[in-house]
């Protein structure tokens, strides 16, 4: 019986490596080749946003909490990049926005990303630290649900406003230019790099999913859906949910990080933008349309509401923001769990019995398609 | 010391549009436990009112348009309530329990009225009533049907696309009429001015005390006893005290809570149209205006606790009076007469702007909530969260 499960769920894992490895393929490889430099861009950009998706999803699908600041950490790691690109200048120079505030030395802050293996570090260590200390200052206490968000979106606007206040240190208002920049020598603006840059985002968008699976797959993932569907139970049960949450936050700013750093150079611009209160909003959604606590859902629907948004505001700017409202009250309301929830808990049922695949199951699904309570049934009729 | 007093002063005028502009929100959050990211835009309503409101009364010629501040004030608080109304009836009361779910839903609504007020003209607004007319009027004559509960689903799934290809339709052809497609606001802000007895200030010491702020206080006062009122000697009012203290006690014993969760919402939102009516005097008022209030507002009501009016004003005023010493550089100033506090000197001056005051503020807040996480008056006894 159990060789009859373990090779069916074999099956299902080749089936799926084929399919991811085909979509890599696909887009790594073909997609460069027949998109123009300008629409990759685009791809490029909102594929490193379903990175963030990715991170949302772990801590609001699974964990449960709302963070409506993933800006902070999405700017933070693209600016950690964006002053590396800044200081690929000879050496004793300052980048040219220093001059025109009168600063004569480089702030100290900026010194280690003269380096880029520590600015590769910094980029997710950074917005992973700042991520867990804003955490466990919330979490410590207890505060959760709604305080946490709001709390969260107070983070974000304060953020906001230092990094816009300080153009002596960051440049404020104006932000740091990446394209007109060199990385390895080569200009980070070129198609080329673009390029290069749009493949690693393939790469580590895949990387980062195995991540999110592997992480919630096991003991810690179930203990994050433990700690969503009832934290107090969870702590009653002997452990600390402050840990778990705070680690979890820390990762996914983590991860908001690198998906920062790789928009900000697709972009070729980071400014405090990046952190106004409507961007981290929108984040929220895209999980909330592909489906929550699936990680796939995160990335399609990033892809399908960035490309919506895309072409609706390209043609109909006034249409995007009323097409924007309705779907946050459509998700919330008609499609909680999301299109790729919604597939799997009753489109695909539906279709299966229309197509005949399988009979129609009227009492409980779960128990019926148990492969142990099949090979049960079978032993009783036997006898 | 008159820098002192002129802090104090600037710090409670900021507190008290704090305060009025939370205090809906904290009723609303005290009793149903949703935070409403629209409570900014329904402030931006009451400000839009009060811009209506003024151009009603301008060509009425003086004595009469020197009080359509005093007319604008209940316009707005009705305006607001009965957009809070649609907003409570339509949108969140499917989604109770769910307090994540209602934020989300919540900003959706804010962005839609957020647009809304840029591109309203007749056109819209008579698509939407066609719309409605056709689909709610609809939906109300075939609910009379005794096979209602069977057929909703279908009826949904017809009257729904063709009213909105007739609304759109009606659209389309009455859109060659410009008088009809002409904005009504337009993108750009409008500017509300005040009466004439508004104007100036009178001289305390050595500063002016603008009659707008003072206004704005005094109507901030105006508004807490009648809240206080409401809240502590009507009938609705203890309805409203028993649902936010026990809501499963309190449907047994026959209150009705879907009709109190009704009413509250609507004054929540009636109080932040009258906000949104005093902060018309001190600024112009545009599509984005309930967003610059809207993270402090929150902030007022995470440290004054849920369920005490007291808390919302005490921590409404503490961080309008940090706030502007901090942001203004009083309190750098006071520090800097005695020698030893030098450091702290430095550190205020660097926080001594009005947007880095915020990040001090934010600090300060954090730190607070490390001693007191559930707010200045926590909610006591069994119901309480752990």
């Amino acid at each position: 019986m159990n060789n009859k499960i373990k090779k069916q769920k074999k099956r299902q894992k080749i089936i799926e490596t084929g399919i991811v490895i085909g979509l890599v393929i696909i887009f790594a490889v073909i997609l460069p080749i027949v998109l123009p430099g300008f629409r990759l861009r685009l791809l490029g950009r909102i594929l490193s946003l379903s990175i963030v998706a990715l991170g949302i999803d772990l801590i609001w699908g699974y964990t449960g909490l709302l963070s409506l600041g993933h800006g902070i950490f999405f700017a933070l790691g693209g600016y950690a990049l964006a002053m590396h690109l800044k200081l690929q200048i000879p050496e004793g120079q300052l980048p040219e926005f220093f001059t025109l505030y009168g600063v004569k030395e480089l702030p100290g802050f900026w010194h280690p990303f003269y380096s880029f293996p520590i600015t590769i570090v910094a980029l997710i260590v950074i917005p992973g630290i700042v991520a867990g200390l804003l955490g466990y200052l919330v979490f410590r206490n207890r505060i959760k649900g709604v305080y946490f968000s709001i709390i969260t979106q107070a983070a974000l606007l304060v953020f906001f406003n230092f990094f816009n206040g300080q153009q002596k240190l960051i440049n404020g208002t104006n932000g740091l230019k990446t394209d007109t920049e060199t990385i390895f020598g080569m200009l980070a603006g070129s198609d080329s790099v673009q390029k290069i840059f749009y493949i690693i985002t393939v790469i580590i968008l895949v990387a980062v999913y195995y991540f999110c699976r592997w992480l919630t797959s096991g003991r810690f993932g179930r203990l994050l859906v433990a700690i969503r569907d009832d934290e107090t139970r969870v702590r009653f049960s002997g452990y600390n949910p402050t840990g778990y949450k705070v680690l979890v936050f820390g990762i996914s700013g983590a991860i908001a990080g690198i998906a920062g750093a790789l928009y900000t150079v697709q972009t070729g611009i980071i400014t405090p933008k990046f952190m106004e209160v409507p961007f981290s909003i929108e984040m929220v959604i895209w999980v909330a349309v592909g489906g929550r606590a699936t990680l796939i859902g995160a990335i399609i629907g990033t892809l399908l509401v960035r490309l919506a948004q895309t072409f609706l505001s390209e043609s109909l700017p006034e249409v995007w923001l009323f097409f924007q409202g309705a779907l946050f009250l459509i998700v919330v309301t008609v499609l909680p769990d999301g299109i790729v929830g919604w597939w799997r808990t009753w489109a695909w049922e539906k279709l299966s019995y229309m197509l005949g695949l399988k009979e129609r199951i009227v009492t409980y699904p779960s128990l019926e398609e148990n492969p142990e309570t099949k090979q049960e049934r079978e032993q009783l009729s036997d006898r | 010391m008159s820098a002192l007093i002129e802090g104090l002063f600037n710090g409670i005028s900021i507190g008290s549009v704090l305060l009025i502009a939370a205090l809906g929100l904290a009723i609303v959050f005290g009793l149903m436990g949703v935070i409403n990211l629209a409570h900014g835009e329904l402030m931006m309503l009451g400000g839009y009112t009060t811009y209506v409101v003024q151009n009603v009364f301008k060509p009425w010629g003086e004595p009469w348009f020197s009080c359509y501040i005093l007319v604008s004030i209940p316009i707005a608080f009705i305006v607001a309530a009965i957009a809070g109304i649609i907003l409570e009836r339509g949108v969140i009361r499917f989604l109770y329990g769910r307090p994540l779910e209602t934020l989300l839903a919540t900003w959706g609504v804010s962005l839609i009225l957020r647009q809304l007020v840029r591109s309203v003209n007749w056109l819209l607004v008579i698509c939407i009533g066609v719309f409605c007319l056709l689909f709610f009027g609809g939906m109300r004559l075939l609910s009379r049907r005794p096979d209602w509960e069977r057929i909703r689903n279908l009826v949904i799934a017809i009257l729904l696309p063709m009213s909105t290809a007739i609304a759109v339709v009606t659209g389309f052809l009455l859109s060659q009429i410009p008088a009809l497609t002409k904005a009504w606001f337009s993108a750009r802000n409008v500017d509300v001015t005040a009466p004439s007895w508004l104007r100036g200030g009178v001289k305390v010491l050595s500063f002016q005390m603008p009659y707008a702020r003072l206004f704005i206080i005094a109507l901030t006062i105006i508004c807490l006893i009648a809240v206080y009122w409401f809240l502590n000697r009507s009938t609705w009012g203890l309805r409203i005290r028993a649902v936010t203290q026990n809501r499963a006690m309190s449907s047994c014993l026959g209150i009705p809570t879907a009709k109190v969760d009704a009413l509250t919402f609507a004054i929540g939102s009636g109080l932040a149209g009258v906000a949104g009516c005093a902060v018309s005097l001190l600024g112009s008022v545009g599509p984005n205006t309930g967003q610059n209030y809207i993270v402090d507002t929150f902030m007022v009501v995470v440290v004054g606790g849920v369920g005490n009016l007291f808390g919302t004003i005490l921590a409404a005023l503490g961080i309008g009076i940090i706030n502007y010493l901090i942001g203004s550089g009083t309190l750098a100033l006071m520090a800097s007469s005695v020698e030893s506090l030098k450091p702290l000197v430095d550190v205020l001056l660097f926080f001594a702007t009005s947007s880095m005051a915020k990040v001090m503020v934010f600090a300060l807040i954090i730190s607070f909530l490390q001693v007191k996480p559930a707010g200045l008056f926590p909610q006591k006894g069994r119901t309480a969260e752990l």
